[in-house]
């Protein structure tokens, strides 16, 4: 029998109260975590990337939100009846997070030696000096040049590449099982993203522990990940090995994506945009969440809400029928030359003007 | 159109030093950054040049050096046979009319407090090219050219999307006609599905109305895609520039090719298979670059003479810009050093 998940999601289901209503930013997520794995989570910005993390971490804020419905099992434990200060011995210690901004989690006026000393003396009950010690070969470990004097430093006067190896650095600190990396690279150049990204890979390989990665790169969910899961409008549509998903995606959502994006070794003369925008999140519908944008859409998507079913082996996809990456083309052409028509009678118009004028 | 074989824009030792002043009462000039440091090349009429490199390298200063929006500390910038640094006044207003900027951050650069039909519309009327009821005639239409609805003229920016207001920024710079637009990272902040809706905006009306882009992004995937030519920049300086194709299929300058090697690829089996050249260590202060080779503190390669002398920018062939000592033997070099 296979090995039970480290972390399971089970029909999550997050609220916020705002002034304009009940913003549903997290409807109904279920995924697992398996130990030593790396699951990408990926998704446009406002998909529900973040609020499902934090949801995890039992750190959204209340109010205005709140876990509406839905399980997380940690290791067996449902964190949602966690109290706070049983959550507090799990944050840091079995589960950590680091996030696109390390200057969010790290507290500006202390030195980075003291922030880091300090959870390893709460949680591994460490004296001062074997917690500085640790700390010492943490921040070796992830790279930082002198580390023994770097502790005494204060967070402003590392660059941001640095920080974020800080940052790894103490979430790893206590040898965590589940590590959340919220867009850890989003906020870096690309040659300091390809060093965290090397660093990160090289880490779960010494210590083994599964990784969270949310990104709204597909590059970077491509070279990180074991298995992704694709989210919209705070659901996931999509879910697969990373192999699978990006050989054979059957959501017409991620499909879209994956023509959005150029590709820096393709040569492909002109990308295929999904048009529209994404739904609000606060009406509560009961259509496709994708269907105001959808190639494909037709009458049954309008009154339907599509749940995650199997097509094909350990792959699972929000949708009524049965899309390829194929037939998506020979649709976008279709509709490209019919935007093109509109475009060229706008053009013609400002032309006829200006010829009039 | 297509691209032209005459240049409309001239670029020659294009310096821009900003002064750095001391704390103390007299706020003496103690040093200068060195945002852009000499550069030197061109773009011809119905081109897209691509300008990459990571941030704080001096794209958008060179943007706007340009533009004259910086005045230049030193070099030439000739545009349409005018030389733009020795404009003022009434002639530097007539050409700003043919040169335009679209930025990153709609958000941050459209007035919170004006309706997109003002927004647009400024421009037409400061240049006097409509009057009266014909401004709003000209706004529906440029609002209908850029995809957008001229039925929200009345609207605010804060009721559009980020794409959408992208495109009301790409309609005002549209509205006084420009030969030229310098695009200042214009779809950085937008979500992928949207990024594609605007890239090839920016594609159509190019071949609409002949437009010549100098294209700004760090996202060397789609520089390369919209591009036909591609400069990088480090610390200041081009370090390279070539055709698009010819940069990616063989770059020469050990900058480019770490920074291409670093840039992720949409395809786990494409990506298992790579080889990455990690370059230790951030990039320099341009307060204080280093000698010689500004990129040798970083180079995998560097030898003796980059820390003392500054290699040429140099042509190696069919307009392949380089500026490195070791240009022709680099990537045979770099192989060794991954192995
Ligand atoms: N504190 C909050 N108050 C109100 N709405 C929120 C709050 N935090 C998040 N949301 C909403 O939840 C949705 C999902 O947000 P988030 O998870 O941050 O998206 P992502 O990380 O995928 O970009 C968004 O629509 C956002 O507006
Ligand atoms: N107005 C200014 N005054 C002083 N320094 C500036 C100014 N504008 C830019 N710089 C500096 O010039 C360098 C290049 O900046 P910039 O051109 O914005 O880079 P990029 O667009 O490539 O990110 C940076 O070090 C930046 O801090
Ligand atoms: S259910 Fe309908 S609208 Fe939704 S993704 Fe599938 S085809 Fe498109
Ligand atoms: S000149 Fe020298 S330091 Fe500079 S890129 Fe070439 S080899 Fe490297
Ligand atoms: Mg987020
Ligand atoms: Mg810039």
């Amino acid at each position: 029998m296979a090995e039970a998940p480290l972390l399971e999601v089970k029909n999550l289901q997050v609220q916020f109260k705002t002034a304009d209503g009940v913003v549903n930013a997290v409807n109904n997520v279920s995924f697992s975590v398996n130990r030593g794995e790396t699951l990408g989570i990926v998704g446009e910005s406002g998909s529900g990337k973040s609020v499902t993390s934090l949801s995890i971490m039992r750190l959204i804020p209340s109010p205005p939100g709140k876990i509406a419905g839905g399980q997380i099992l940690f290791d067996g434990d449902n964190l949602v009846d966690f109290s706070e200060s049983e959550m507090r011995k799990i944050r840091g210690n079995r589960i950590s997070m680091i996030f696109q901004d390390p200057m969010t989690s790290l507290n500006p006026v202390l030195r980075i030696g003291k922030q880091m000393t300090e959870s390893l003396q709460l949680h591994m009950g460490m004296t001062a000096k074997q917690a500085r010690n640790r700390a010492i070969d943490l921040l070796s470990m992830v790279g930082i040049p002198a580390p023994d004097k770097r502790l005494d430093d204060f967070p402003h006067q590392f660059s941001g590449g640095m920080r974020q190896r800080v940052m790894i650095a103490m979430g790893l600190a206590c040898n965590p099982e589940l590590l959340i990396a919220d867009e850890p690279t989003t906020a870096l150049d690309v040659t300091i993203q390809a060093q965290i990204l090397e660093l990160l890979n090289r880490l779960k390989n010494e210590t083994g522990t599964a990784i969270i990665f949310i990104t709204h790169d597909l590059g970077v969910v491509a070279g990180m990940t074991d298995r992704v899961i694709v989210m919209y409008a705070g659901r996931v549509v999509e879910q697969a090995s990373t192999n699978e998903l990006f050989r054979n995606p059957r959501m017409p959502y991620t499909i879209g994506l994956l023509d959005s994006i150029p590709r820096l070794d393709g040569i492909q003369t002109r990308l295929t945009p999904i048009p529209g925008l994404p739904p609000d999140l606060l009406e509560k519908t009961n259509r496709c969440p994708f269907a105001p944008r959808c190639d494909f859409v037709q009458e049954q998507c309008w009154i339907e809400t599509p749940s995650l079913r199997q097509v094909a082996p350990d792959h699972t996809a929000a949708c009524l029928f049965d899309i390829d990456r194929d037939q998506r083309q020979v649709m976008a052409e279709k509709k490209i030359a019919e935007e093109q028509a509109v475009l060229d009678a706008a053009l013609e118009d400002v032309l006829a003007h200006e010829q009039a004028s | 159109m297509a691209v032209q074989n005459e240049n409309l824009l001239d670029i020659n030792g294009l310096k821009m030093h900003f002064p750095v002043k001391s704390n103390g009462l007299l706020r003496r000039t103690v040093g200068a950054v060195k945002a852009v440091d000499g550069l030197s090349f061109s773009v011809k009429r119905g081109e897209t040049l691509g300008l990459v490199g990571e941030s704080g390298c001096g794209k958008s200063t060179t943007g706007r050096a340009i533009l004259q929006l910086h005045r230049p500390t030193a070099g030439t910038v000739n545009f349409d046979g005018k030389e733009l640094t020795k404009l003022n006044g009434e002639s530097l207003r007539q050409m700003r009319r043919k040169v335009q900027i679209i930025f990153q951050d709609p958000y941050a650069s459209l007035n919170p407090r004006m309706t997109v039909g003002d927004i647009v519309g400024e421009p037409i009327r400061v240049h006097n090219l409509r009057t009266g009821k014909e401004v709003r005639t000209r706004v529906e239409e440029l609002l209908r050219v850029v995809g957008l609805n001229p039925y929200f003229i009345n609207r605010y920016p804060h009721e559009f999307s980020g794409g959408q207001r992208q495109r009301i920024g790409i309609a005002r710079a549209l509205a006084v006609e420009p030969d030229f637009i310098v695009c200042d990272e214009p779809v950085s902040a937008l979500d992928v599905s949207i990024q594609a809706q605007i890239i090839n905006l920016l594609q159509d009306l190019q071949g609409q109305f002949g437009l010549t882009y100098l294209f700004i992004a760090h996202n060397l995937s789609v520089v390369k895609h919209i591009s036909d030519r591609v400069a990088v920049m480090y610390l200041g300086k081009m370090v390279e520039l070539a055709p698009s194709k010819q940069l990616y299929a063989n770059p020469m300058h050990p900058y480019t090719q770490a920074l291409l090697s670093a840039v992720p690829i949409p395809d786990p089996e494409v990506e298992k298979q790579r080889q990455r050249i990690i370059l230790q260590g951030d990039v320099p202060s341009p307060l204080n670059p280093p000698s010689g080779c500004h990129f040798h503190t970083r180079c995998p390669i560097v030898i003796d003479k980059c820390k003392a002398e500054d290699p040429p920018f140099q042509d190696y062939g069919g307009g392949h810009f380089v500026a490195c000592w070791r240009a022709t033997e680099s990537q045979a070099q770099m192989e060794k050093k991954l192995q």
